[in-house]
């Protein structure tokens, strides 16, 4: 990984400059982003918010590294990363990132802690060394005993704690969450939050989450607006860093 | 961390053990029908091999009669032989190490109350170099004892054991019909060929005494004939051909009255045969093996699609290309090589019964096992790069979305 120029100091940690994604070609193309600019300092806790369609998974998918703009700037740590190959775009997710999914994304049929373990193993760590990660990040999300559990034999909430776990173990830059209390009823769904507050106040954890949910949005400190693939308004939460 | 991918594609097979199994019978079914068989078929070829050899090397025979080709095949209908034509064969045909007449009778061999019935053999020394018999005691005939035709014998091993037991028997006198012969020579046991006869019973006497003590006249039943080493055989074959028929005046046009058999061109049929079934069952094999690849290929196929949501959160937590395609490569090469494994296991198995069945001895070939796992495993991999490919090239954001 070329790092950057220069230190983290002179440049924000994600920076979109005039962002466009546009889906297909010639006649049956659809713009999904029409032009985003976007700062986001390390340690901030963004919420990103829009109807349906409104752009927000896309740019929600090329800040993850995962799809990559159709024009425009995206620089992560000061990383160019339209011009990154496929491989280089993993490994940047493998040492830089955690997701956090809708639908948990477990797998099915292993236990807790292997789930957890799962990233560490694509780093390379010992087997030692990933289960004491491992277990260290479920006893953070409040899953200390639970470790032998299938997911399957996991309320939804636990579900979604495990995942965080998993997003968390490698102490990530830059969590991303997408929707992550979607399939939750309100109880859990604070629970999570409220977690996700934890990580990013006591380990600076900088967080981006999609919702619909206002009240989930609230829990962050700035809100984005996403209306027709453009920002359409940003608001202060008014727990400013 | 191949080794975390070794884990794993167990574990995932594990998950499906039915699926699993069903997908590796083609591949277990191949590779035991080529040990099976390559194991019986190096097994039969070394009996073969060894029962010929102890026979003679580079044995061909002149009988009377046409002969039917193989053992036992032989109908003698035609003149005898004399002396004489063994002469003429060892003085005009090049490439011979030496020329046994030899002539057989039944017989009863007699000593004290010890009575058994064998064969009496009337041939020169030339016959134990023929037929590679080695003395364990005693000595060969002297040329004077086969000039004169005096009454001495050298015995098989199991006339030995049945008249003499634990005894010392040289230079004692056995009776052969109303006959006392000199016992002057002891072979070393042969035990028994392929074909289940007893090679040591018999008692062999010059032919001169044969003639004139046993049979009562000159006939000659057979002339056994070894080449030298490094000379073909085939070739030997024609040119006795061809002076028989002189010495015989068997006009052209006309059929021989006599064979010649070589002993050769039998090991060369049966190890033909075996080779012949070998190839076959390895057609058998590799069509086996190619299904067995094609059913590793579907499952693969189907196990990519189940899988894709958990591709996708791989790609997505960072792993690259290749390791999502060695995860699912090392699977489709681990259920191939196990299918190799329990194809070996079960072809072995499969053999030493067969080995067992067939009395034939059970002769484990390293190479052809080494081989057929390789090639178990060869299998996976081509089959699984396909699959595991088409895992590794999926796009992480529709993997994720995938129902």
């Amino acid at each position: 990984m070329n790092a950057g120029t220069g230190n983290s100091g002179n440049h924000h940690l994600i920076e979109l400059q005039g962002v466009t994604k546009v889906y297909g070609g010639g006649g049956a193309s659809m713009e999904a982003l029409r032009g985003i600019d976007l700062k986001i300092e390390e340690g901030e806790f963004v919420s990103v918010m829009g109807p349906s369609g409104s752009g927000k998974s896309t740019c929600m998918n090329i800040l993850g590294c995962l799809d990559t703009p159709t024009s425009g700037a995206y620089s992560f740590k000061g990383i160019e990363v339209g011009g990154l190959s496929r491989d280089q775009r993993a490994l940047l997710r493998r040492y830089y990132l955690g997701f956090v999914f809708q639908g948990f994304n477990l797998l099915n049929r292993t236990s807790a802690l292997e789930n957890v373990e799962l990233p560490l193993i694509y780093r390379g760590l010992p087997a030692a060394e990933r289960s004491k990660r491992a277990l260290r990040a479920l006893e953070t999300v409040g899953l200390r005993g639970w470790e032998t559990h299938a997911p399957a034999e996991l309320s939804g909430g636990q579900q979604q704690r495990v995942a965080i776990a998993r997003a968390m173990v490698t102490e990530p830059v830059l969590l991303l969450a997408d929707e992550p209390t979607g399939n939750l009823d309100s109880a859990r769904s604070r629970e999570i939050m409220e977690l996700l507050t934890t990580l990013n106040e006591e380990r600076g954890i900088t967080i981006v989450m999609v919702t619909h949910d206002s009240r989930m949005a609230s829990y962050a400190k700035r809100t984005v607006h996403f209306l027709d693939g453009l920002i359409h308004s940003e608001e202060d939460n008014g727990k400013g860093p | 961390m191949l080794w975390e991918t070794i884990l794993l594609a167990l574990r995932e097979i594990r998950r499906n053990v039915m699926r699993s199994s069903l997908t590796i019978l083609g591949i277990v079914i191949g590779v035991a029908a080529v040990i099976t068989m390559v194991t019986l078929g190096g097994g039969a070829t070394e009996q073969v091999t060894s029962d010929v050899s102890s026979l003679g090397s580079n044995l061909l025979e002149v009988r009377p009669g046409q002969g039917g080709r193989g053992p036992g095949g032989i109908r003698s209908t035609g003149e005898m032989f004399e002396q004489e034509d063994a002469e003429a064969i060892a003085r005009e045909i090049p490439g011979l190490a030496a020329v046994a007449p030899n002539a057989t009778a039944s017989t009863q061999a007699i000593l004290g109350n010890e009575n058994w019935s064998t064969s009496v053999i009337g041939s020169t020394n030339a016959y134990l170099q023929v037929r590679t018999w080695s003395l364990q005691s005693g000595r060969r005939f002297t040329d004077n004892e086969l000039r004169s035709g005096k009454a001495v014998c050298i015995l098989g091993d199991t006339v030995r054991k049945e008249l003499f037991g634990g005894q010392e028997s040289l230079n004692d006198t056995i009776r052969l019909g109303r006959i006392s012969f000199r016992v002057i020579g002891l072979l070393e046991a042969k035990g028994q060929s392929s074909f289940g006869t007893d090679q040591d019973d018999f008692v062999l006497i010059p032919l001169r005494t044969f003639h004139r003590r046993i049979a009562g006249n000159t006939d000659v039943g057979a002339i056994s004939i070894s080449a030298q080493d490094g000379v073909a055989t085939a070739g030997v074959e024609r040119d006795i051909e061809r002076l028989m028929r002189e010495r015989r005046r068997i006009q052209s046009g006309e059929e021989d009255d006599f064979h010649v058999r070589d002993m050769e061109e039998l090991v060369n049929t049966l190890t033909g045969t075996t080779r012949v079934l070998t190839a076959l069952v390895g057609a058998v094999a590799a069509v086996s093996l190619l299904v067995g690849g094609i059913g590793i290929m579907n499952i693969m196929l189907v196990s990519v699609t189940e899988r894709t949501r958990e591709i996708g959160t791989r790609l997505a937590i960072g792993a690259l290309e290749r390791d999502v395609l060695m995860q699912f490569l090392v699977e489709s090469v681990v259920l191939s090589s196990f299918g190799g494994v329990v194809g070996i296991v079960l072809g072995l198995t499969l053999a030493a019964i067969g080995a067992h069945v067939l009395s034939v001895p059970f002769v484990l070939n390293l190479g052809i096992v080494a081989v057929a796992f390789l090639f178990s495993g060869a299998v996976g991999v081509v089959f699984g790069y396909f699959p595991a490919r088409k895992a590794a090239r999926l796009h992480p954001i529709e993997a994720l979305r995938h129902e």
